[in-house]
């Protein structure tokens, strides 16, 4: 066996990047930038490897203070530049920051293609509910009558729910977390980081400027316990600031009971990230659109039985090269009826 | 009426320059394959030859009517054929509709061969008729053939145990062995296909083969025809040949071009006509490592082409003008980023869906110019179905040389029509040296080369690279964001500067026919064939013509401004409003004048002499 030094281990500081960042201050994209910043050099990926891409938003500007190589792309399209990228190079570990007009405006057919082919490609969606760069028209994720500059009178659009739009495209990981939950959010990276084949994430995002407090319900200190359940692969789907709620199977409706007087974490709903059936996945993301049911945060779709695009193209490349030998170019150019015309 | 034919003692053979043969029929009576095998057949015998399929943008209209009409036309030819021929000495008409709509284009006393089996009261009055035109004298200015093709077929196929209707889809390959016969043609290469084609059902091999040799042995035996035609073998350069179409040839050059540069072949594709068979073909070039990505649509296939081509590979897509609008931004993307592309833009009639099926030019400024902004690529446009390889291998070149993204313009009239094309020997092919950046002392994603101004290649996965590129304008040498005044316009002006150096690459222009004189036809695209077709007879009668076809349209090569000079007058034929001959009027201040033909067809010969007579006389 040889010995190989090691390399030195890289650190978050190995990932920024000398640009001045032109975030507004208070902005949940610092937030998401640093936890990103941190779970990279954890993951044992040599730093050249890693690709950012983007398309165009405030949260696209993510690559330019990753010091990774870095495409910031136009918008809505960062999931076909990527999708090129990871066929035509799948050793690389490719990530796209894309904002909620970005993936589920302009971009939502690429969206929905990219998680059907199941490209591997991590996608960190970054939800505040607006358009930012813009200054403040609605987005897909706005609620319905939100009054913003191009909705005076309240917006009239029913919004996504992007974690539903993801499991309707048979996304084969879906999940979501919050810019301030810092742990959750780097859990949640390291998990992304771990999938093959599309990962798509949600990350409640504030934009402190255009649409403040959009997510406040779930991330105030007191109310955070009550309004947000943590899902966790094989453990009960318990939440409340005494952990005494819980959701329950009733009919194939969701309900939440709380526990004691009769009611055990057995009667409980177990979480199973590899529930075959989108059913299971839908119920979830649909519990929160329910007065009285919390908000689901975590990993709520995990499949790993799904080849990736790029490895079924590379696959077949190499089936039909076994089977007709490497292409010769004066073979092809020679292919069919050919007559020689003699001086 | 034709048929009845005294005996002649023996029957005459004659030896003819050149022959125009139109099969049409229904779309679903197989005419394509039928002028395709007929093409394979003269092509394989050494003539010369130039094909124009024409087909209905509809699948299948309603048998028997006008829409469906699908036809193919062969010229070949013992010396050149640069044409598919103006006027046809042979009509196949399956039908009264294909009658009806091909008819004004054969010649006088030209051989129709008409199915008369299909000239029933309803098929009549499908194609809108209201008398049998073979009876009604209107063809009497014709040799007409009226064949029982379909009781004929049935006869020749009865043993097979086929149904009717399976047996009349045999009928084409009877009329084909009339050709054959009529033209003096060894029926192997079809019955070679035919073999393969049908290799899964023995039945339809029997049947397709039986057929064609019963057509063939009608001619022989009833003596229908008194005369058979003798077309020698063209004197072609000695080489190797093939048939090949525009489509197949792109397909074939890009696939050369990935090979040359040692980097893998990239596709993203949506399809469209008439673009698609691009696509098809690189499909099934996986032996090639060659990877196709058919895309959701345009913006993906293009966008999908520009993240390969981020990777290290040759990315290249391929559309029609929708397509090519919708591809728009992400091309200005590719100008910015300053990444290898390639963009083939097969024209077809516009605006919007326009004519799907039917060529046409009009594509042109919208590839100078049609983005936002500044936004300069250098554009090539391929001559001739043959010259399709050439140009693919050239765009790629150009692209990987100057990290640019090229735009080739093809049009459906390459794309389709074919043309024996010489083979080249692989050692003959241009070399495309690729070099990834690898250095990361003091790299700089934006330092250009002096000489190219092209930026490095700088792929990812390479140790110390990293960098972020985008959209935004970026600083000169550094490409970190940049807004600042004078460092924009340097930047709109390096861009700029980088594709004019592309001139170093484009060879002066030669023209062909006189060097100086009356007249200089400057034209670009598949108007080649019938100008260059043209310029033989109009040079025969004493005019000084001169011929430049340009396959640069930007950079324009450097001497077309001194050549324009040499000629009194300048014509422009096109087949749009005159894009070409506005620029050339704009850039070299001349008075060329436009002759624009927007029919969905190309121009024929003969409409180019008479437009130079009617400059000159
Ligand atoms: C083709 C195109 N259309 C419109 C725009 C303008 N634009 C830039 S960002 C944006 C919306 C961004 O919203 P989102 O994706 O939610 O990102 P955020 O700024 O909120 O992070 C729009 C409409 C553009 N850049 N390109
Ligand atoms: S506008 Fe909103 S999303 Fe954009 S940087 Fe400012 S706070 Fe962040
Ligand atoms: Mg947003």
């Amino acid at each position: 066996m040889s010995t190989a030094t090691l390399p030195t281990p890289l650190t978050k500081k190995d990932f920024q990047t000398d640009q001045e960042i032109r975030w507004c201050p208070g902005c949940g994209d610092y937030a998401i930038l640093s936890a990103v910043q941190s779970v990279f050099p954890e993951l044992g990926i040599p730093k050249e490897k890693f690709v950012v891409i983007s398309g165009i938003g405030c949260s696209s500007r993510f690559p330019y203070y990753m010091n990774t190589f870095g495409f910031h792309t136009i918008h809505g399209r960062a999931p076909a530049i990527a999708t090129g990228l990871k066929i035509a190079r799948p050793d690389l570990e490719v990530w796209v920051a894309t904002g909620d007009g970005d993936s589920l405006s302009i971009g939502g057919n690429h969206t929905i293609h990219m998680l059907r082919r199941n490209v591997g490609l991590k996608v960190l969606l970054f939800n505040n509910r607006i358009y930012g760069l813009t200054k403040g028209q609605f987005s897909p994720t706005s609620e319905l009558g939100k009054k913003t500059k191009s909705t005076p009178y309240g917006s009239t659009d029913r919004p996504f729910n992007p974690i539903s739009l993801a499991i309707g495209a048979e996304a084969t990981f879906v999940a979501r977390s919050v810019d301030v939950f810092q742990q959750h959010l780097k859990d949640t990276l390291r998990r992304t980081a771990a999938h093959k084949g599309s990962a798509y994430v949600e990350i409640l995002q504030n934009c402190n400027i255009f649409n403040d407090h959009a997510w406040e319900s779930l991330t105030e200190k007191d109310a955070r316990s009550e309004n947000v359940i943590q899902l966790e692969h094989g453990k009960p789907l318990i939440y409340g600031k005494n952990h005494d709620k819980g959701i329950r199977l009733n009919g194939l409706e969701l309900e939440v009971v709380q526990l004691g007087n009769g009611v055990s974490e057995k009667d409980l709903l177990v979480h199973d990230e590899r529930h075959p059936r989108p059913a299971y996945a839908f119920m979830l993301a649909h519990m929160e659109q329910k007065p009285g049911f919390p908000t689901p945060i975590g990993v709520l779709r995990a499949w790993d039985n799904v080849p990736a695009y790029e490895d079924l193209i590379s696959a077949q490349i190499h089936e039909v090269q076994e089977a007709r030998g490497k292409g010769d170019l004066a073979k092809l150019l020679h292919a069919g009826d050919i007559w020689e015309v003699r001086p | 009426m034709s048929t009845t034919v005294v005996r002649p003692p023996q029957r005459k053979r004659e030896t003819v320059e050149r022959a125009v043969i139109r099969f049409c029929g229904d779309s679903g009576d197989g005419m394509q394959i039928t002028g395709n095998q007929f093409t394979n057949t003269v092509a394989l015998y050494g003539n010369d030859l130039a094909t124009f399929p024409d087909y209905p943008a509809e699948i299948r209209a309603p048998a028997g009517t006008i829409p469906g009409v699908s036809g193919f036309q062969v010229h070949f030819s013992s010396s050149d054929a640069y044409t598919p021929g103006d006027a046809m000495d042979v009509l196949i008409a399956m039908n009264p509709a294909a009658l009806k709509v091909n008819l004004a284009d054969l010649k006088p006393n030209g051989i129709l061969i008409v199915n008369v089996d299909d000239f029933g009261e309803t098929d009549l009055r499908k194609a809108q008729m209201t008398s049998n035109p073979l009876e009604d004298h209107t063809l009497d200015a014709y040799r007409l053939f009226s064949v029982e093709l379909t009781k004929l077929t049935r006869a020749a196929l009865k043993e097979t145990g086929l149904d009717a209707k399976s047996m009349d889809r045999c009928k084409n390959f009877f009329a084909l062995g009339m050709c054959y016969w009529l033209y003096n043609r060894s029926m192997d290469s079809t019955l070679r296909w035919i073999e393969d084609k049908f290799k899964s059902k023995p039945v339809l091999v029997q049947a397709n083969c039986l057929a064609m040799q019963a057509g063939y042995s009608y001619c022989e035996a009833t003596e229908a025809f008194q005369i058979s035609y003798e077309i020698p073998p063209a004197k072609l350069a000695p080489g190797v040949y093939r048939n090949v179409s525009g489509n197949s040839a792109l397909a074939m050059g890009f696939v050369a071009a990935s090979q040359k540069a040692g980097i893998p072949l990239f596709l993203g594709s949506y399809p469209i006509t008439p673009a698609s068979d691009i696509l098809h073909a690189l499909s099934a070039y996986k032996n090639f490592g060659v990877i196709t990505f058919q895309a959701e649509d345009e913006i993906a296939a293009i966008t999908s082409a520009i993240g390969a081509a981020y990777a290290g590979a040759l990315g290249i897509t391929t559309t029609s003008g929708p397509g090519m609008a919708l591809k728009t931004e992400a091309l200005g993307l590719a100008v910015a980023v300053e990444l290898p592309l390639v963009v083939c833009d097969v024209q077809r009639g516009g605006p919007s869906t326009g004519l799907p099926t039917k060529t046409e030019q009009a594509d042109l400024l919208q590839a100078l110019f049609g983005r936002n902004s500044e936004a300069p690529v250098p554009v090539l446009a391929p001559c001739t179905p043959g010259d399709c390889f050439w140009i693919a291998l050239e765009a790629s070149r150009i692209a990987i040389k100057y990290m640019v993204p090229v735009i080739i313009l093809s049009d459906g009239y390459l794309a389709n029509g074919a043309e024996p094309w010489k083979i080249p020997e692989v050692s003959e092919l241009p070399e495309i040296p690729v070099r990834f950046e690898t250095n990361p002392v003091d790299f700089k994603p934006y330092r250009r080369n002096p000489e190219t101004l092209a930026r490095p290649w700088a792929i990812p996965g390479t140790p110390g690279l990293e960098h972020r590129i985008g959209g935004i304008e970026k600083q000169d040498v550094t490409g970190n964001i940049n807004y600042e005044p004078l460092n924009h316009e340097r930047m709109v002006r390096l861009r700029a500067a980088k594709v004019e150096a592309i001139v170093q690459e484009v060879p002066d222009v030669v023209p062909a026919g006189d060097p100086s004189g009356d007249l200089l036809i400057v034209a670009w695209g598949s108007t080649y064939g019938p100008i260059t077709a043209a310029m033989k007879t109009v040079r025969t009668k004493g005019h000084r013509v001169g011929h430049v076809h340009l396959r640069h349209l930007n950079p324009l090569p450097k001497n077309l401004g001194e050549v324009i000079g040499r000629y009194d007058k300048v014509l422009v034929p096109e087949m749009n409003m005159g894009q070409l001959v506005m620029l050339l009027r704009a850039k070299y201040l001349v008075d060329a004048q436009g002759y624009n033909k927007i029919q969905g067809k190309p121009f024929k010969k003969s409409e180019i002499e008479q437009k130079i007579h009617e400059m000159l006389d």
